[in-house]
């Protein structure tokens, strides 16, 4: 796959898994599991990626005598998903008319 | 492999990255690590489901810019002390004109073997000047009468014409080789260093 589009993906499901609520690493990882497999070095990566562009922010919490880090959504990263929506929208309008052509030459 | 050995392996493979870097990605896979403990993982299934820790250092490298590698092996890992300073500063005559060779070679490395295109470039030029003087001469030529000798001046340029337009194919395939040389230079001199920071 193309690696822009899928940057591009990976970026919006790792929003969207926190845009209800905040949540922390695994349970993102728990969460996307049904639709994406993602290792904990490419969540991280993403993560240190959104940070970077304030669509997210990060703060440390107490949970069970350990850290945890809660990742929150920003204005930002609530744009970018909705962008991401827009984007698709143009993405899956050229797959049918790729997949079109395929039944054109039949 | 339990938490700790993985943590211990993890820290001793990212060894030649910035600490700021190291002690993020280590707390974030330990609290991954916990998480999955919390849901009834034993501490080696939990460890095991992290993946090939081989693999995540090999990743985690690869994601780093080189650059920062860079920056992080000149740091020095502690303040140099008053004895290493006067070294430096008494050994100047000595490394100074030694690193300044050192440049010199690299760079003069580089000249002689882009020369050789530019050598090639400045020869298809000088053809195409020729052909472009013969036929321009040889027309004068023919105006002025002199037939005969117009006539050879412009095949002697439709001559360097030619060879101008066989030439070319060399030059362009010259180029690109020396840009592949170039490349693969560079990218050994990068793989040089990766492997050095690994074995540290």
């Amino acid at each position: 796959m193309d690696i822009q589009l899928k940057r591009g993906m990976l970026d919006a499901c790792v929003l969207a898994a926190i845009k209800n609520e905040d949540s922390y690493g695994y349970k993102i990882i728990k969460d996307l599991k049904p639709y994406v497999v993602l290792s904990e070095s490419t969540l991280y990566t993403i993560l240190k990626r959104l940070e970077a562009a304030r669509m997210l922010t990060v703060r440390t919490a107490e949970h069970d005598g350990r850290l945890r880090k809660y990742y929150h959504i920003t204005e930002a990263g609530l744009r970018r998903i909705e962008e991401f929506k827009e984007e698709f929208k143009e993405v899956i309008s050229i797959y049918q008319f790729v997949t079109k052509e395929d039944v054109h030459h039949e | 492999m339990n938490k700790q050995e993985f943590l211990w392996a993890l820290q001793n493979g990212l060894s030649g990255l910035p600490q700021q870097d190291v002690d993020e990605r280590l707390a974030f896979y330990s609290e991954m690590i916990d998480d999955r403990m919390e849901e009834g993982l034993t501490e080696e299934e939990a460890v095991a489901e992290i993946g090939p820790i081989d693999q995540i250092i090999a990743q985690i490298i690869e994601e780093t810019p080189l650059p920062r590698i860079v920056r992080e092996r000149i740091r020095p890992k502690q303040s140099r002390g008053a004895g290493e300073i006067l070294l430096l500063v008494l050994g100047f005559p000595l490394w100074f004109p030694l690193l300044a060779a050192f440049a010199a070679i690299v760079f003069s490395f580089y000249i002689v073997i882009w020369s050789l295109v530019i050598c090639l470039w400045a020869v298809e030029v000088a053809l195409w000047a020729a052909a472009l003087g013969g036929i321009v001469a040889g027309a004068a030529l023919i105006i002025r009468g002199d037939s005969m000798q117009g006539l050879l001046m412009i095949g002697a340029g439709l001559v360097c014409a030619g060879l101008s337009v066989f030439l070319f194919f060399g030059c362009v395939a010259a180029t690109k080789g020396m840009l592949r040389l170039t490349q693969r230079i560079g990218g050994w001199f990068k793989k040089l260093f990766m492997k050095k920071e690994n074995a540290r």
